[in-house]
Formats: structure tokens, sequence, C-alpha cells
């Protein structure tokens, strides 16, 4: 009846054989030790930095974050003008490019024609992928000269009442970092903006267009509300592209005098830029443990930017799986 | 014992099929006793218990959500892979539980092989779909001859050999699923489990997959899953009736209703639920 | 409809209008803000291309620098190039397995609470400013032992882990389970599983997020000012002390007050940019390649 006899199968295979085996055990390990290993690189990033920073924390404290000082002779350090600029220069970046992302999001997720959608999308998506050195470099050579002969005067002969827009002297300033700072966080707010837009239901679009509204209504009425919340997660990642970028502001953010100037055509510092251009000039002990200790309160505030987005990400999109529903 | 003489019965069952000897002549490849299975809280099957065959068809019928796919993925431990799922019972193939501790899932499933629902071949040549199972697994001796002989026991040797090369993706459905049948015949199972296999598959397909179940039943034994009463009728020998029953709380599981050689189940079947079944009367 | 209803809907009324107006202005806003997008792109790449076409040539290419050269002497930077290949190269071949390797076990392995852990790990990890990484890498290896290549190598593999390990995911995730069950349907243990099917059938998606990777990190410059920026004039191919790259040397060429710099940082800038397109444009091409090969396979 039968061409194989299956008896004798089962003699020459039992079931009853290793239960673990060795290639799955070998293959978990070694993968499981490369996940363990960047957990481990985690703790050993903020480990080392708190080591680093160490001499400068004991010595300075918190004061650190109040005074407005640096000088290697005497040793003593003060971050508070570095805080200063990197607000001054990440919010007013964070202020040009939200509207501005948000236009060109709506441009190519309501407006533009189909076939530039793709192509657009492409071209500002490469606009990302320009190392921040070859902007600093635009901005100091291209850049810097404009703004300084042509945008800085205007603007302060037409605003110089605001202290913001004060007497400009150099290509190199504030300004000048803002700028730079804006195209650099362009593509990211816009690009997170364009995935939300996307995400809105066309029922509720179609909802609104159909009770008369203009193409504008219909956006400002369905489209914002319901990206709201990640819209503010698209800020905060801009917000911490901005911060941490230390290269593209050290080239055109210029030398600078410790103080708390208003005005945005003078030269300026940030955490990230004084920490690049710092570095190679540090010698003591306590100055290289202060730049560690700059770097902390960068880590600090990228971690907590990057779980703030996070924690609204997941809002929104557990709201927008309830409203699929 | 009947609840009547005889019925009629939904399907047609074909009669001239040779009569099965006395089932204790017959050998048992599974015996199963009190298997009931449970994902997390929920319960899927309870208290099923019955032998299987060799070198015989056996079909599992039932409405859908009875537990068919689960108990047959119980046979070879593919339920393993599912967070959650807990079993209890005995499944003994030739003497030794496939549930035991001891046992080795992967040497289970190299005996017990499994035909699922939608084909799936590797995204590989057709000749490798076959021959890469028989490498890993150590069958490498008169490679082409083997996969030849699984192609041609799927009956799809005759129309891929000329292009072995090409991708097995590219054959159409009925031709994947033979070619995910010459997969698993081909490192020699001893039993072949089939979840639905031809559900995904046009009417000219199926009768190629039925035909080959006729044939290839003196090699190997099959355990065939299918909501269609018409195809359990037309090749199974012997057929065993899932159905639903309820408990508190609307939990919902599955247990064998009645197991017999088909004619019976379709034409005289011993418990009224079976014979609602086969009458088309529900599910 | 009584009559004043229907008449409304001939006769635009000024409400309409104004509407109208307004709509219409934001999508001149709109259009307005994708012209800037593209200006801006347009004018910084014309700037790249224009000054450093003119001043790139062979010598730049294979060159290294002379120090202290006086008249038109036609300085070269293959120290940057070469060091920036052996950086980035190793910086691959130290990113590329692990990420693999932590992407098999999240997708293929762990249980849930360890695969939301890990992914959290590689998120934070990316969100980390590359200068943080790179005083980072100073503290752990350069402290007491010197710069080198070697720790330039690991600074930009830190930040090109996330990368990898993130598309790897992606990609697993897309590859169907059926395709997993088939094979240990066979009885084909699952360390083969993994090996022989699910990987190979992901690799294009790996490759895609490893030109990415590559591509990003190919133009940092932070981490490398810590690690591997003291350096000399010679070519050198060897990481064991620092060695020049071409991001740093377009930064140290930028604040130079020499024009004769600037134009060298440019030429360095356009062959930088110039890869930079050509990885990111063909892990485009390969993304689009990939979606239709799974698009077939997953019938």
């Amino acid at each position: 009846m039968s061409t194989h006899d299956a008896t004798a199968n089962t003699a020459r295979r039992p079931f009853s054989g290793r239960r673990v085996r060795l290639g799955d055990l070998l293959l978990q390990a070694v993968a499981g030790l490369a996940a363990l290993g960047a957990v481990v690189l985690l703790g050993l990033v903020a480990y080392k930095l708190v080591e680093g920073s160490r001499l400068s924390v004991s010595t300075f404290g918190f004061g650190f974050l109040t005074r407005s000082v640096w000088d290697p002779v005497h040793n003593h350090f003060g971050a508070a003008s570095f805080l200063f600029g990197t607000a001054v220069t990440s919010v007013g970046a964070l202020l040009l490019a939200t509207p501005l992302a948000l236009g060109i999001a709506l441009f190519l997720t309501e407006l533009a024609p189909r076939w530039i959608r793709g192509p657009v999308t492409a071209l500002v998506e490469t606009l990302a992928a320009i190392p921040s050195v070859v902007i600093g470099l635009w901005g100091i050579i291209v850049l810097g000269p404009v703004l300084r002969d042509h945008v800085m005067p205007a603007l302060h002969s037409a605003l110089g009442f605001i202290p913001l827009f004060g007497r400009p002297t150099t290509g190199s300033s504030i300004f000048t970092a803002i700028i730079v700072l804006t195209i650099m966080i362009l593509p990211i707010v816009s690009s997170v903006s364009r995935e939300l837009f996307l995400g809105v239901p066309s029922e509720l679009k179609e909802a609104a267009l159909g009770l008369g509204t203009t193409r504008w209504e219909m956006v400002r009425g369905v489209v914002f509300p319901y990206a709201r919340g990640g819209v503010a997660a698209a800020m905060i990642l801009g917000l911490g592209r901005a911060v941490g970028e230390a290269i593209a502001v050290a080239q055109v953010i210029g030398a600078f005098d410790n103080g708390f100037g208003w005005n945005l055509f003078n030269p300026g510092d940030t955490l990230a830029a004084k920490i690049a251009l710092d570095y190679q000039g540090a010698t003591t002990n306590f100055e290289v443990s202060s730049l560690f200790y700059l770097a902390l309160i960068l880590l600090v505030f990228s971690l907590v930017v990057n779980i703030l987005a996070q924690v609204i990400v997941r809002r929104v999109a557990r709201r927008q799986g309830l409203a699929a529903r | 014992m009947s609840v009547s003489s005889t019925i009629q019965p939904a399907v047609r069952v074909e009669t001239k099929r040779q009569p099965l000897p006395p089932r204790e002549r017959l050998e048992q490849v599974f015996d199963i006793q009190d298997l009931s299975a449970i994902y997390g809280s929920k319960p899927a099957l309870k208290g099923v218990s019955m032998e299987v065959y060799k070198n015989l068809v056996t079909a599992v019928i039932g409405p859908s959500g009875c537990g068919k796919s689960t108990f047959i993925r119980c046979l070879n431990r593919m339920n393993d892979l599912v967070p959650g799922f807990h079993q209890t019972g005995t499944i003994r193939y030739h003497g030794q539980d496939v549930a035991g501790k001891d046992v080795d899932p992967v040497a289970v499933r190299r005996t017990i092989g499994m035909v699922f629902q939608r084909p799936n071949p590797f995204p590989k040549s057709i000749f490798d779909n076959v021959a890469w199972g028989l490498k890993v697994l150590g069958m490498k001796d008169n490679l082409h001859e083997r996969v030849e002989k699984a192609l041609t026991q799927a009956a799809l040797f005759d129309e891929v050999k000329d292009r072995l090369k090409a991708s097995g993706l590219s054959l159409s459905g009925g031709q994947q699923q033979r070619l995910c049948i010459a997969r698993a015949i081909a490192v020699e199972p001893d039993v072949v489990l089939m979840d639905e296999p031809a559900s995904a598959l046009d009417p000219i397909a199926t009768q190629a997959i039925e035909q080959l179940l006729h044939e290839l039943k003196s090699e190997y034994s099959f355990v065939i899953v299918t909501h269609n009463m018409q195809q359990a009728a037309r090749v199974a020998d012997m057929t065993a009736f899932f159905s639903i029953s309820r408990g508190e709380e609307g939990h919902r599981w599955g247990e064998l209703i009645e197991y017999d050689a088909t004619e019976k189940i379709f034409t005289a079947p011993s418990d009224k639920r079976t014979e609602d079944y086969v009458t088309g009367r529900f599910g | 409809m009584s009559a004043a209803d229907l008449s409304a809907l001939r006769r635009p009324n000024d409400r309409l209008r104004r509407r109208r107006i307004v709509n219409r202005g934001m999508e001149l806003l709109a259009w307005l803000a994708g012209a800037v997008a593209v200006a801006i792109l347009a004018i910084v790449v014309w700037s790249v291309a224009k000054r450093g076409a003119s001043e790139l040539n062979f010598d730049l290419l294979t060159k290294a620098p002379v120090p202290f050269a006086i008249g038109n002497v036609k300085q070269g930077l293959a120290n940057a190039f070469a060091g920036s290949l052996v950086i980035v190269g190793l910086a691959t071949a130290m990113a590329l397995p692990v990420g693999i390797l932590v992407a098999s076990y999240v997708n293929e392995f762990a249980p849930r609470p360890i695969r939301t852990g890990v992914g959290l790990t590689l998120d934070v990890l990316n969100g980390i400013p590359a200068i943080v990484v790179g005083i980072f890498v100073f503290g752990l290896l350069v402290v007491g032992h010197g710069q080198s290549g070697l720790a330039g190598s690991f600074s930009l593999a830190v930040l090109m882990l996330p990368l990898v390990a993130r598309a790897t995911i992606e990609v697993l995730a897309l590859v169907p389970s059926s395709l997993r069950e088939a094979s240990l349907g066979l009885g084909v243990p699952r360390w083969r599983t993994t090996l022989g099917i699910v990987l190979p059938q992901a690799i294009g998606g790996i490759l895609t997020g490893a030109v990415l990777a590559v591509a990003r990190v190919a133009g940092e410059t932070a981490p490398l000012l810590f690690t591997s920026s003291l350096v000399g004039n010679s070519i050198s191919w060897s990481p064991s002390h620092a060695l020049q790259s071409v991001p740093v040397a377009i930064f140290e060429l930028s604040e130079s007050p020499d024009p004769a710099d600037h134009a060298r940082a440019w030429a360095a800038a356009l062959v930088l940019l110039v890869f930079i397109l050509v990885a990111s444009l063909s892990a485009r091409w390969l993304a689009t390649r990939n979606r239709r090969k799974l698009g077939r396979a997953v019938r």
C-alpha cells in the first residue's frame, strides 16, 4: 500500500532532538547583544558627559546657567549668554521657518498640480541633505555680505526703533545665523507637516468643501485643527534641530563679547557653536570641563525635545486611530 | 443511533469509492486525546479526541470559527508561534506526544509538513523553492532528481520544466500552490497538513489540487481543513465535523462533534448537529 | 425654496467675493512658499556649483596641501578626500552589521516591551546633536590616547547606527509573515529562516538605508572636530592617527581670511555635494525598485 515506510522514517528521525538549537541560540544571543549595545551606548553618552563635566558642575553648579562669563585665565565660566544666544537664534529660526514650512506643506498637499508635487517634495528633501558646513560656507561668503549690505540696512532704517534691528555691523551676526538655521530646519518641519496634512481623512475635507467653503477655509477649518498636535511636534523637532546645530552657526555667527545684546545684527554665540569653536583652544581642565557642561545642557535639552515630540506623536496617532473608527 | 436511516445531504457523496476497512485494522498516524487550546484567555478548542489514519485523506469541516485551523496547527506545533497560545491534552504521533516538553518543534515540522491557505512560495526560482529546503535540511544528494520528483508528484513538472530558473512568483495562483505542495513533499514528510489549500484558487486549479490528493495518498497521509463540504465529499476518506459551542460570558470554542467515514457523515450522521450542517440547515 | 435663495445663487455677493479674494491670497502665499523653498535650494546649489567648478581641478583631488606656499601654487586637498574615504568607510563597516543585528533582534526575537525599549533608545540616539556625539567620543576615546581616524569613524558610526537600524526594522516588518511560516513549516530552524529567507528578502531596503546613512554622515563636521582634526598635510590612509576629512577641511578653510582658501573650500564643497546628491538619488532609486519588487512578492 505505501511505498515509503513511515515507521522506519520515524525511527530515523525521532522527535526528541535538541530542544534548543545552537544556531537559534547563537543568532539570538549575538543580535540581542547588539541591541543591548545600543542601549548601553546611550547610557555611555550620558555617563561620559556627566563625568567630563563633573569638575565644572561641582565648581559652578547651577550658577553656570545664570552667569555670563568665559574667562579661561581666571577660570570663571558661565553659560548664560550662550543660552540666551541659543534661545534667540532657535526661536527666531522657528518663527521664520514655521509659516514657510506650513505653506510648503500646504502647497504640496492641497494646491500644487499633481505633476509638481513629487519633484518639489524631492527638492525640499534634498535641501535637508546639504551638509551644514556647506550651508555655513555659503552663509559666510554669499549670504553674509548680502545681508550686511542690503537687508540689514533696509531693516534698520525701516524698523530701527525696535531694539532688535539695531545698527548693522558685520555679515556674521545673529541675524545671519537665524536665516541659516531657518533654511536648515525648513525641510524637517515641512516634511513632518506634509505627512500630517496627508493624513487628514478625505471625508472630512469633502464634508467641508461640500458645504460650499473655499479651499483656504477648508484648510483653516479642517486640516489645521486636525493636524494641530502633529504640527506642534514638527515645530519641536525643528527647534531641537536648531538648538543642536553647531557648525553652520559657528561659521556665521561671528566672534563675540559676552553680554546680552538685543541687536540681532550683532555677532553672538550659542551653546553648540561655542563648543565647536572653543574646542581647539581649550587648554585648562576647567575650560574643557565647562565645554562638557555645555554639551550636557545640550544633551538634556535634546532628550526633552525628543521625548516631548514622541509623546505628542503618539497622542496624535491614537487620536487619528480613534477618528478612523 | 442514527437520527434517520439516511438523510438528504446537501452534497453528493461519491459512492464509487472503495469502502474502508474497519477502524481497528487501520494503522494510526495520530492519536489525539482530549486536546484543548486557548489563546490567552479565549478558549479555541475543547476536548478533541480522534485518530488520524495512515495513507488516508482526513477532512476537517465545520462552520467558520469552530477551530479547524487551530486544530490542524496543533498537529505540527505551528501554534507555538502565536504569543499567548496554550494547549493541553496529548497528540500521539506513532506513540510519541507531539506536544511534549522535550519534543523539538523543528523536528516535528520536518515530519509533519504543511501547505497554507494562501500560496506562499519563496521569492526564489522555481527550482530553488523546492531545493532550498532540501539543502538546509541536509538532503543535498541527488538534488536535481529530488526536485524533479517532487515537482512531478505535484503535477507541476511538465508545466515548468523549461523555466526552472524563473521566479516562483511568476506562476499562476494554482501553479504556486502546487509549487508549495512540491516544496513540502520534497523533504519527505510523513503527514501533510493542508489548511484550506484551494480556497484562494479557481475551480480548475482546485480540481488539480484535489486530483493530487488522490494520487499522493498512497505515499503520504493528509489532513485537510476545508470549508467546502463538496470538496470534503470528493476527496476525503474520513471526515471530522467540528462545531461551535457556547458557554458562559459569551465564550465560544470549537468541539469535535462527529468523526467517521465520509460517506457515513454525509448520508447517515449520528449527531443531529452534523446532520444540520451537512444538509445545509445552518452554517 | 423661496425666490430670495435662488437669486443669491446667481448673484455673487460681497461676502463671497471677499472670501474668494482671501482664498486666492492664501493660495498665492502657498505657491510663494513652494517657490522660496525651491529658490533657496537652487541658490545654494548654484553658488557651490559655480564657485566650486571654477576652482576644481585634478591637482585638488590628488595633491596634498603644501604649507606656507607662496605665490600661485595649486594647493591640493587629497589628504582630506583620502581621509574621508577611510573614515566613512570604517564607520559604515562598524555601523552596518550592528544596525542589522539590532534590527533583527527587535523584529524577529524580542518580546514586546524590549522591542519598544530598544526602539525608543534608537530614536533618542537619533536625536542627539552631532556635536554632543563628538564630545562624547572625545571623552571616550581621545582623552588619554589622542585623536585618530578610528575615533572619528566611531563617532560617525554612532550617528549612523539609529538610521541603519530604523531602516532595517521597517523593511523587516514588511517581509510577509507567510514567508516565515512557509520556511518554519518545512521544519527549517528559526535562525536559518532569518538568515536565509527574511534578511535576503529585506536586503534591498537595508542597502537603501545604508546608502542614506552614508550620505548623511559624509558631510558631518562636528564629531570629527573632536576626534580627527589635528592633522598634518600629508596624505595618509591609516586610521590610527588623526586624518583630515572633507567637511573639516571645508570648515577650516571657510574660517580663514584668505580668498584662495575660500576657493578651495567651494571646490571641496562641490565634490562633497555631488557625492551626497548622487548617493541620495541612488538610494531613492533603490527604494522605488524595492517597493516594486516587494509589491510583486506580496500578491
